[in-house]
């Protein structure tokens, strides 16, 4: 990956699925952590595809295992995890890399992480920081480099690109050092981004000019991204596809703009149901009783959700139910096909 | 922070005795064999002087550096007493010394480190400062300094000890109390109108007692050795009176003669319940780390 | 003393409010009142001073000048003696965001809530018994729960045993700093249900401090803007969240993530809009 694209050639994604393998790859992705001397479940059989240029949102809340996919594709797990499925990137198998292989595959998916200051070493320049990657890895000579980051902070929005290399991560406040990150993604030319959560750290304000520097400049990069976090609305606004998780499962999987109008899954639409609306005060809020459960505490053998779900039949109990495609997106529930029209969130 | 790896940091901080063994145990088996070692001294400490087989502090010339014989494990020392026996009375003044400086070290400096965090600001700099110019005399000279004021004896230098020591625990329960002090629940009681004392008293305390306990571990050691020193130099517990420091003392000139036991039992004693303290102290220390994570 | 019954008034009342930090001025002349029943929001991102006046409020923090009253009483200087910071702790009460670092670790929900009794109260042990299951049930927690320490309960659940603590003294205002903000959005509506629940029952006044328009739309009556330590918007929430007239007001309104929105890179607030939109 030599030379400089240019920001207009954009790589377009691919028309159809199976017209060229897909960017990411993850299948049957079961994850188990040791947790005070046990072993627990915390990803069960989780399957998702990223394309080549296409925006991809995971969202959940506590348990759901959004976090733990994102770091079990970065190959990022803590000690003792216990890995079975597959992550491929491209056509290879992330977890069998290693050694030089591990560093080049470190350069094509970049991750950008919710708390900027714990992912920078505070005793070196941002300059360092980000130019870091192309001087030992791609061999791009240091003043090279450094006009590099220039630009590409002035692309984040941050003028005085110069200056600001020779800060120190402290002189900067939040919502800057995460636009930093993002340029320092950029710099090493990923196909992919994988950002956690990156702007709930951030007041709303910023995150708004964060998501749109973000959105603008995957765009224009054709880059892919797998987009994570807790907001439905947010993930919706720039990702073309959303992919809902609970209990370490994927249980939905739509087209964002299809999301709220007519969901797949009632945990879908209860979540988007839950949110109290800034045009109008409700009565009451529609609450999802009981609380998100992680895999492992999840009931075995049936739907996870069945025991707060207000749609729950016999069938949601007598067995785990598998994925189902329905109208181009997937879902997890039994009941999915005859739900369709009262699942539909009725606009405040 | 994941839910599944915030689960996994926490750890018990005890609120019973049950809690407390977990606690230990957590300390793998360098740090229960420590804790055995110590529980043998503390017996020791306790019942040494009626345990020992032979008088400890009758002196029979005929018999001295006589070696271990019949029912005589150690031998004599240097005035014909049976070492075995003199080792396990000097046990008591050995042990009771260290936990002297240990409790006023530990009492004065968690005092000093609360109300330091508890005010901030001036009078923080201030406590500050004054530990800072304690820090900067060696414990031994103190006790030096106290010998040669009240004259040589463990009451004098045990207390020196404790001032020469209560910077160090100040600095580092410091911090630990800061950390406290800062926390929401600390705020939501000022809120509620409880006083200063009883939020440190009742909350910010407890929740440091791991470090407490860790750092009181360690100290026990460092006390020991200093004290052993101190009587060694002639300033502490004064002979005929069984110590081991002291013993190492008299018995020394029989290491050169050929009768090293009297002399190495003695350093073998110290040493051992000083490793035992290190070590379980340290382990202690990683626990009320990691609990705090 | 305590006003009149029926009375309209002000149960918190802040005048003038301004808190220097050396050269940094975090709060700069606020004011505002709240009448008994009604709810107030404090709107504002980090660095607008909105924690810094409830910081003020509550005592933690000793104004530089201003007026605070509550229930009638001024509050603007330190409690001189235990018994006033009681009485004040009783009037005035406030539950924090992180749930993880409001509770004392080794306390049980029970055994929190008991202190909070003992500290006002000269109760003997059976009736603080009853009172604490009172507040347990209040906040939607059972037994079980409520004998357990906080490591083994969740994010929402710690909320609720914070809440009970914080209503234990009966408080007339109850702060809320950014109370819903850490917890998972399904939790939250539980949370936020709980809330106008209690206020039906006590009485009580909130004063929410959000950067969440959704959640300010939800339980507030009135609202006020802050923006660098400036109160710059004020009105009925409502009439805030439909008709923003202050340039930061709409910026802020314009960046809350809604079904249908696109984010847009920023535009500047004029340097001469500082100060109250009028």
């Amino acid at each position: 990956m030599n030379g400089r694209r240019s920001p207009a050639a954009a790589v377009s994604p691919d028309s159809g699925p199976g017209s060229q393998p897909p960017l990411l790859a993850v299948d049957g992705l079961t994850v188990l952590l040791p947790v005070e001397g046990q072993l627990r479940a915390v990803l069960r059989e989780v399957s998702l595809q990223v394309r080549r240029g296409e925006a991809v949102g995971l969202v959940g809340e506590s348990g759901s295992g959004k976090s733990m996919t994102a770091r079990a594709i970065g190959r990022l797990l803590p000690r003792g995890a216990q890995v079975t499925g597959s992550v491929r990137f491209g056509d290879r198998d992330v977890a069998g890399l290693s050694g030089a292989d591990l560093r080049a595959f470190r350069q094509q998916i970049a991750m950008i992480f919710q708390d900027p200051r714990a992912h920078v070493n505070p005793v070196r320049r941002i300059g360092d920081f980000m130019t870091e990657a192309l001087r030992t890895n791609l061999g791009v000579p240091a003043p090279v480099a450094q006009r590099r980051a220039a630009d590409m902070l002035s692309q984040v929005g941050i003028e005085n690109g110069w200056q600001r290399l020779r800060q120190y991560p402290h002189e900067m406040s939040g919502g800057m050092l995460q636009r930093v990150m993002i340029a320092a993604a950029l710099l090493t030319e990923p196909a992919l981004l994988l950002a956690d959560e990156p702007t709930t750290a951030l007041d709303v304000t910023t995150q708004a000019e964060v998501m749109a520097i973000l959105d603008e400049l995957r765009r224009s990069y054709g880059l892919g991204m797998l987009f994570i976090t807790h907001d439905l609305e947010l993930a919706a606004a720039i990702c073309d596809r959303t992919i809902v998780m609970y209990a370490g499962q994927v249980v939905e999987v739509r087209e964002s703009s299809l999301l709220h109008a007519d969901p797949l899954h009632p945990y879908t639409a209860a979540l988007a149901a839950a949110r109290p609306s800034i045009e109008d005060r409700a009565a009451r809020l529609r609450a999802i009783p009981g609380r998100p459960l992680s895999a492992f505490e999840a009931p075995a053998g049936q739907c996870a959700f069945a025991p707060r779900c207000g749609y729950a039949a016999d069938a949601c109990v007598a067995g785990l139910p598998s994925l189902t495609e329905l109208d181009g997106g997937v879902s997890r529930c039994v009941r999915a096909g005859e739900l369709r029209g009262a699942l539909a969130v009725t606009d405040a | 922070m994941s839910t599944a790896l915030r689960a996994r940091t926490r750890t018990a901080v005890p609120v019973n005795r049950r809690a407390a063994l977990g606690l230990l145990r957590g300390t793998g088996v360098a740090g229960m064999a420590s804790a055995v070692v110590i529980a043998v001294g503390a017996v020791l400490a306790l019942f040494g002087p009626l345990l020992a087989p032979y008088n400890p502090e009758l002196p029979n010339l005929g018999l001295a550096w006589v070696g271990p014989t019949g029912g005589h494990l150690l031998g004599f020392d240097f005035e014909g007493r049976d070492v075995l026996s003199r080792l396990l009375a000097g046990a008591q003044s050995s042990m009771i010394g260290p936990l002297g400086v240990v409790v006023g070290a530990m009492a004065l400096g968690t005092v000093i480190a609360v109300v330091a965090a508890w005010r901030q600001g001036p009078v923080d700099s201030v406590l500050s400062a004054g530990l800072d110019i304690i820090f900067a005399f060696p414990g031994i000279l103190l006790a030096v300094l106290a010998a040669a004021v009240f004259g040589a004896g463990l009451t004098a230098a045990a207390v020196a000890l404790s001032i020469a020591y209560m910077p160090y625990v100040a600095r580092v329960l410091r911090g630990a109390a800061l950390r406290e002090r800062r926390q929401p629940y600390v705020a939501a009681l000022e809120v509620q109108g409880a006083s200063a004392v009883s939020i440190c008293v009742r909350h910010i305390v407890p929740n440091m007692l791991p470090l407490i306990v860790a750092q009181a571990t360690i100290m026990f050691g460092w006390a020991m050795v200093d004290l052993a020193a101190i009587s060694f130099l002639g300033l502490g517990v004064q002979p005929p009176a069984p110590n081991w420091g002291v013993m190492i003392s008299e018995n020394q000139p029989g290491i050169l003669q050929g009768y090293p036991l009297p002399c190495l039992a003695a350093g073998v004693c110290i040493v051992a319940v000083v490793i035992a303290f290190n070590v379980l102290g340290e382990r202690l220390f990683e626990q009320a780390e990691a609990g705090r994570r | 003393m305590p006003e009149a019954a029926g009375s309209s008034a002000p149960i918190l009342s802040v005048a003038g409010l301004r808190k220097e930090y050396g050269a940094l001025v975090a709060v700069d002349d606020v004011s505002f009142e709240i009448l008994p029943s009604r709810s107030l929001a404090i709107v504002g991102e980090s660095g607008s001073g909105k924690t810094t006046v409830a910081r003020m409020i509550t005592g933690l923090e000793r104004p530089t000048k201003g007026m605070i009253s509550a229930c009638g009483r001024d509050r603007s200087r330190p409690a001189r003696s235990a018994r006033e910071r009681r009485r004040r702790g009783s009037e005035v009460q406030i539950v924090f965001q992180d749930p993880y670092t409001s509770l004392d670790q080794r306390q049980t929900a029970e055994q929190a809530i008991d202190e909070v009794l003992r500290l006002h109260h000269g109760w003997p042990a059976d009736g603080r018994r009853g009172r604490v299951a009172e507040l347990v049930g209040l906040v939607g927690l059972d037994s079980r729960q409520a004998r357990a320490l906080p490591r083994s309960l969740s994010g929402g659940q710690r909320q609720r045993v914070a809440l009970a603590r914080a209503l234990a003294a009966s408080p007339r205002v109850l702060i809320l700093d950014e109370s819903v903000a850490a917890l998972d959005v399904s939790i939250q509506a539980q949370v936020l249900n709980l809330l106008a629940d209690i206020r039906d029952e006590t009485s009580v006044s909130y004063i929410l401090i959000s950067h969440d328009l959704a959640v300010v739309r939800q339980l507030t009556d009135d609202a006020i803007v802050m923006y660098r330590g400036q109160l710059v918007e004020r009105g009925p929430t409502a009439q805030i969240l439909d008709e923003p007239r202050h340039p930061y007001t709409q910026r802020l309104r314009a960046s809350v993530p809604r079904p249908g929105w696109k984010p847009s890179r920023r535009q500047l607030i004029p340097a001469d809009q500082k100060g109250e939109a009028s």
